[in-house]
């Protein structure tokens, strides 16, 4: 039944009884504004009175300080309207109401005049105006207090007047009930004040004053004001904490001591009931230990909080009160029953008032509780014995017993609730089986709620306890996966100790399941874990040793764990720096590898396998591949942080690697579009929580390595690994480019497998095919001379050993000179030389060859020459090549290939050599020019010139007989008279001879040059004389005036059988003629050629036969001006058919014939081009051009034609004498 | 005074811990890994609020039956964890603050050092040295 406060009503019983039920429903209707003392906010409240008939024994007696009991405010009904009555007996009755009010101090205190309509009525006529009545009242007991005495008319009545005087009633009484509250708290809390102030005094009793301040509580809770209600209770509960420190600080107090009693219950928090007497009664008696006062005062607060929709606080206030539980109680393990009690108490409780959904959405402010619980329960397990493998003992038993005893019997308010905390806990303690469920289930919910609430960490703690829960009952294999979450947490996130500690767990957790692999590793992580003792790393490692040396059987698989535990590979060096071998060589390999285990331990092989790659082999290689340090050939590994100071993987994201990439598209090469590419998003992007670096040392759990098997690998023997540094060396072997991939160490059973080395290390043996280079000692080679060629030979792989020989086969245009002094030299560290061998047959010549080592350079030099080819003019460089054969002796035990090889060499021709014919007339002149085209200087000697056929011939030389010297680039000419007696032929087969040699040599050494020519046509046909003849009656010509030009043709000789032939003849008038053309062209515009220029002839075929031309000039200058050109062709008509190719010698005259075309200036694009295009030249007009079949002009040869007047001038005079000078005096 | 103090980096690993020296180190080491679930908790919740002027001290993590664990974040989510002795009753919230305020000036100190790396392992001697003032003087 609830609190409220007391009210007592005096007077008319039965009044009141009739008025009550409306003045109950009514009071608390309104709300009251309570303004409170000391500065406190004031409040709203809603009043509600507990209404008892008076008595003198509610009167609180003096000194008794109960609020509870405390009337409030006391009522005197009456409806006494008549005078008489009231003097008679209502006033008496008041007085004597009024005065034991006042013996008592109390001064609230109203009375109420019931006035009815009906009683009005009745005494209508012979009684006094009411109002008399009520003004008698207050003269004689108000007296200054008129407020006092209140008028309720009606009261029954459903009327406007009624319920107007009902509202002003119930606001008086309202108003009275505060002054009241104002008055007697105030004075209430003064005297609670100086009970406090005297709480330094002896014999203050914390008890007593605990009573007082709770009254206050009890009144405000009454008033439902439960905010300053629970203020009491926390400045209780800080007063008492306080003493209790002081306590602690040696500031004992006297009444502290009845806490100190042992306690003998700890039956927990009872939070069912608001008030819990029992305690309250002891507390009262003084008799109540710390824990039940604790207890007490947190119900308390519970209840108040709980009212105040605050059940968050509750569970944050309880794990507070019971983590600062401070006594640890006599019995062990009492403490924890106590706070596993209390834990499920306020989880109850909590339950209790808040819908399911309220209580998952707050599992942040519950689990605390839960998971306290859960320790505490796990606590009591250890305790009880209730965790091991075999059960209790009978110790433990008798523990348990008195921890049970000390529970009590339950209370009667759950005795009925099946999961009652009580309950659960003896269920616990009863019996292994009941624990382990209980415990479970209360560890899966703590955890489900961590993770519920994303706190994964506590969650994983949990979970490790259970893990250790697990172990003690001897299911490891339980253990594990809450085990490897944890572990996998620590060490995503880099915290070492725990790792470690964790791992430790794990090794004994795999070592239970015989999961020998995973157990090893994680020895071996543990053996080189610098967070535990020396002597644990070392009991891990022997772990391992002993593994290994235990002599299983041979065909057992290994054990293969990762190297990362065991040994770090800190540096790779190459000797030779280039990581690139010749075969044979020796190319060594130094490892330098940080052990981790604490001993030093003896490893029966080293291996590091290799993997060949093919595309590289026997090529002169270089090593590439890996990003170089600036010490070539030595590579420093990134050093995973020592394990003292991991950092987690997460952390250690490895740096991004972007390129750029430019897309082009396929046509015109533009750019599409460019953009960026990481190269290795594969490890960038890769997810964190499930892709943990394998190579860590700290990884979660080995990785299972793949050993390469069956691949090729180098190997140490034996090698003894001491903690820290060492280096161990390899050696590597065959032909080929290898990539270093896995790192194995072997120790008896156990493997150590490093499965990847990274950065990619590659080293390369190569294998060199022998090669022959031949090249020129000077460049270029001349033909002709002896030229010194050098041969180089690199053996390679293959060693040149004695009698191996090298067989060049002669060709006849180039032959070796033998020479004796031929040395060789072999390009080694030991600078050798050695003599050559040459053997010269007629087809071959062998060259036998020093034995040499492999991959060596044989050098030698020989002489050798190449003949100038006689004959016609060939271009002048032309390659000559001359096959060489490098041939192996017919032994088969030294060969380096089977096949013959041709070795190109170019030779230069020194010389270019021309020839031409000059006539004089009949007279005939051979003329040779040589031009030297080489950079050298040369001796010319022996110049002569012979004629093959013609026996008659006669060639005189114009020449002298001396030596001629030939610098370079220039050019000697010599020439030679042909006469010859009977008849000439027309065609000449010629050769010219001469010996040279490079200056300064010994006349020894000339060499002879042959150049063969052929000369046709050399006959001279005509001869051309022209004459220019000034105009009438002039002595000179002059410019400006006509001058005849006189063209004279005369054959010379007779015709040959040949010519007849040939040349295309007309018959005319029975004489055989020739038909030729003449034309006068002027090319330097010295002369004006008026009227006709061109002509043809028909020449009669024979010996001078003459032909004169007149052709009307104009010199256009005054001085010596040289005779027009004279030009004469063969004019063959349109019959004939014969293309004329044109001929080199007629070059000069084709130049000629396309400047005069451009004299002429002819508009047409297309004629001009026709004439240009070659030899075929026709003149005069256009219809001759353009008909088809087209008459053609055909050049003779040089020679043919004799031109008299070549290079004559005529002196041309001035027009006039008179000249106009004109002078400028200025 | 404090019984352990533990700078943790952005990644939630310790970049420096350390605790007194009589008692398991281990147990701090699980403690203020755990606390860790807190902090994050208590970040976001201050995130939401307001990103801007966030208090950098989390206040009380979370209690337990012997210790006290108090929090700490700076501006670069690096997290300053002090773990109290629960019996220590004289340690207000005012003084907590005051460590933790010593602790971020001396970190922000050692971040200032050019030869440190950030990210590693604090060994600062005058890091060291504040701390050692800090934590409890075990006779």
């Amino acid at each position: 039944m609830e609190n409220k406060p007391i009210v007592t009503c005096g007077g008319d019983q039965a009044l009141f009884t009739s008025l009550y039920t409306p003045l109950a429903q009514q009071l608390p209707r309104e709300p009251m504004e309570w303004r409170r003392t000391y500065g406190r906010a004031p409040k709203m409240i809603h009043l509600e009175a507990n209404f008892v008939q008076f008595k003198e024994e509610l009167l609180p007696k003096e000194g008794n300080k109960a609020l509870l009991t405390f009337p409030f405010l006391h009522i005197y009904w009456t409806d006494c309207c008549d005078t008489e009555a009231y003097k008679g007996s209502v006033k008496e009755d008041m007085t004597r109401w009024q005065n034991s009010l006042r013996g008592h101090g109390s001064v609230d205190w109203v009375i109420v005049v019931v006035e009815t309509n009906d009683a009005k009525k009745k005494n209508k006529t012979n009684i006094l105006p009411r109002s008399s009545i009520v003004d008698k009242i207050r003269n004689d007991f108000c007296n200054k207090q008129s407020d006092r005495c209140v008028v309720l008319s009606d009261p029954l009545k459903d009327s406007s007047r009624s319920q107007e005087s009902w509202s002003s009633f119930l606001l008086k009484l309202r108003t009275l009930l505060l002054m009241s509250f104002t008055k007697n708290l105030g004075r209430f809390e003064d005297d609670m004040r100086t009970l406090r102030e005297k709480r330094t005094q002896p014999g203050w009793s914390f008890c007593e004053y605990f009573m007082v301040q709770e009254e206050l509580a009890f009144v405000f809770e009454m008033l439902q004001q439960f905010e300053d209600a629970l203020v009491q209770y926390d400045e209780l509960d800080a007063l008492f904490t306080q003493y209790v420190l002081n306590f602690g600080a040696g500031d004992g107090a006297n009444w502290l001591g009845s806490f100190c009693a042992p306690v003998q219950n700890w039956s927990g928090l009872m939070l069912r009931r608001p008030i819990d007497m029992e305690k309250r009664d002891s507390i009262q008696r003084g008799e109540a230990s710390l824990l039940d006062l604790r207890s007490y005062l947190f119900s308390r607060q519970c209840t108040l909080l709980i009212f105040l929709q605050r059940p968050w606080e509750v569970t944050q206030r309880a794990l507070e009160l019971l983590h600062n539980c401070p006594q640890p109680l006599s019995v062990p393990g009492a403490l924890d029953c106590w706070v596993f009690l209390s834990c499920l108490e306020v989880l109850h409780r909590i339950e209790g008032c808040c819908d399911p959904a309220q209580l998952a959405a707050n599992c942040s402010h519950t689990v605390g509780l839960w998971a306290y619980a859960t320790d505490k329960l796990k606590c009591l397990g250890e305790l009880c014995g209730l965790v091991s493998e075999k059960g209790p003992t009978s110790e433990d038993l008798n523990r348990t017993v008195d921890l049970l005893a000390g529970l009590g019997d339950e209370r009667p308010e759950t005795i009925n609730s099946l999961l009652s905390p009580y309950k659960k806990l003896k269920e616990a303690l009863s019996s292994v089986v009941a624990f382990e469920r209980h415990y479970l289930e209360l560890s899966h919910a703590a955890m489900e709620m961590y993770k519920e609430i994303n706190r994964l960490r506590s969650a994983r703690l949990v979970g490790k306890s259970l893990a250790e829960f697990y172990m003690r009952k001897g299911e490891p294999e339980r253990a594990e996966v809450f085990l490897q979450e944890a572990l996998k947490s620590y060490v995503s996130e880099g915290w070492s100790l725990p790792v470690t500690h964790t791992r430790k767990n794990i090794a004994a957790c795999q070592k239970l399941l015989g999961r020998t692999e995973d157990y090893l590793q994680t020895c071996a992580l543990l053996a080189g874990d610098a967070n535990l003792t020396d002597e644990e790393r070392k009991n891990f490692c022997q772990e391992i040793l002993s593994f290994a040396s235990k002599s299983t059987d041979k065909s057992a698989q290994k054990v293969t764990l990762s190297m990362t535990a065991f040994a770090q590979l800190t540096r790779l060096e190459f000797r030779p720096s280039t990581a690139s071998v010749h075969s044979g060589a020796v190319l060594q390999v130094e490892l330098s590898l940080r052990c981790l285990m604490p001993v030093a331990v003896r490893i029966q092989q080293l291996s590091a396998s290799i993997h060949f790659s093919l595309e590289q082999a026997g090529t002169h290689g270089r090593s590439k591949g890996p990003p170089r340090q600036t010490n070539p050939g030595t590579v420093h590994f990134a050093q995973p942080h020592s394990s003292g100071n991991a950092v987690p993987a997460s952390a250690t994201t490895p740096s991004l690697e972007l390129d750029e990439i430019q897309d082009r598209s396929p046509s015109d090469n533009s750019l599409n579009s460019t953009g960026i590419v990481c190269k290795n998003t594969h490890l960038v992007m890769r997810r964190h929580d499930s892709g943990l670096s394998p190579d860590t040392a700290n990884s979660v759990s080995p990785p299972s390595v793949a050993v390469d098997d069956g691949a090729q690998m180098l190997k140490v023997q034996d090698v003894t690994l001491e903690p820290g540094n060492n280096a161990v060396v390899f050696t590597a072997g065959d032909p080929g480019t290898y990539t270093l991939r896995q790192l194995c160490a072997t120790v008896g059973q156990v493997q150590f497998v490093l499965p990847h080395i990274y950065p990619l290390i590659q080293y390369e043996v190569y294998s060199q095919e022998p090669q022959l280079t031949v090249e020129p000692l000077s460049e270029p080679l001349l033909a002709g001379l002896p030229q010194s060629v050098r041969f180089t030979l690199l053996t390679g792989h293959y060693a040149v050993k004695k009698g191996d020989a090298l067989q060049l086969s002669n060709s006849d245009a180039m032959p070796l000179l033998p020479s004796a002094a031929c040395k060789a030299s072999i390009l080694s560290p030991t600078n050798g030389e050695s003599s050559l061998s040459i053997q010269s047959s007629e087809k071959v010549t062998s060259i036998s060859l020093p034995p040499t080592p492999p991959y060596h350079t044989l050098e030698f030099h020989l002489e050798v020459l190449c003949v100038i080819p006689p004959g016609p003019d060939r271009p002048p460089n032309e390659r000559l090549t001359n096959g060489e054969c490098p041939r192996t002796s017919t032994n088969h035990n030294c060969p380096w290939s089977i096949y013959s090889t041709l070795l190109p060499l170019t030779f230069y021709i020194p010389f270019k050599t021309k020839h031409s014919l000059l006539s004089a007339g009949n007279r005939k002149y051979i003329q040779v020019c040589v031009q030297n085209v080489s950079d050298a200087s040369f001796q010319l000697a022996e110049l002569s010139l012979s004629e093959k056929q013609e026996a008659s011939l006669e060639l005189q030389s114009l020449n002298t007989k001396a030596q001629q010297l030939v610098c370079s680039k220039q050019s000697v000419f010599c020439l030679w008279e042909v006469r010859w007696k009977t008849d000439l032929p027309s065609c000449l087969q010629c050769v010219f001879s001469a010996s040279f040699s490079p200056l300064g040599q010994p006349a020894s050494s000339f060499k002879p040059f042959l150049y063969q020519f052929q000369l046709e046509r050399v006959t001279t046909l005509y001869s051309v004389r022209a004459e220019i003849l000034p105009a009438t009656g002039e002595q000179q010509c002059r410019s400006g005036t006509l001058c005849g030009l006189e063209v004279c043709i005369t054959r010379l000789t007779e015709p040959a059988e040949g010519e007849l032939a040939e040349e295309g003849k007309t018959d005319s008038d029975g004489l055989r003629t020739t038909k030729l053309m003449y034309e006068v062209a002027d090319s330097s515009s010295n002369w004006a050629v008026c009227g006709k220029s061109s002509g043809m002839v028909s020449m009669p075929v024979a010996a001078n036969a003459t032909h004169r031309a007149h052709i009307e000039v104009m010199p256009l200058f005054a001085g010596h001006l040289p005779f027009p050109k004279i030009k004469v062709f063969k004019y063959l008509p349109h019959t004939a058919t014969q293309a004329i190719q044109p001929d080199p010698d007629s070059c000069v005259e084709n130049d000629t014939l396309s400047l005069l075309d451009k004299n002429l200036d002819d508009p047409q694009g297309d004629t001009a081009s026709l004439r240009s295009r070659g030899s075929v030249h026709s003149l005069g007009s256009g219809e001759q051009q353009r008909g088809l079949p087209m008459p053609r002009l055909e050049p003779f040869g040089p020679g043919q034609v004799f031109n008299h007047s070549h290079a004559q001038q005529v002196l041309v005079l001035p027009a006039t004498d008179d000249h106009i000078m004109e002078v400028n005096a200025t | 005074m404090a019984v352990c103090i533990a700078v943790i980096a952005k990644e939630n690993y310790p970049l420096y811990i350390r605790s007194v020296p009589t008692q398991n180190e281990l147990k701090f080491h699980y403690t203020v890994h755990t606390s860790l679930d807190v902090v994050e908790e208590k970040i976001s919740a201050a995130g939401k609020a307001m990103a801007d002027q966030r208090e950098l001290y989390l206040g009380l993590l979370y209690p337990t039956e012997d210790y006290k664990v108090y929090g700490y974040v700076t501006n670069s989510k690096v997290k300053f964890v002090i773990v109290v002795d629960s019996s220590n009753t004289s340690l207000r919230d005012n003084e907590i603050r005051s460590m933790f305020r010593k602790l971020h000036n001396s970190f922000t100190d050692v971040m200032c050092n050019p030869f440190y790396n950030p990210g590693d392992p604090v060994q600062s001697k005058v890091f060291e040295g504040m701390v050692s003032g800090m934590m409890v003087q075990v006779s």
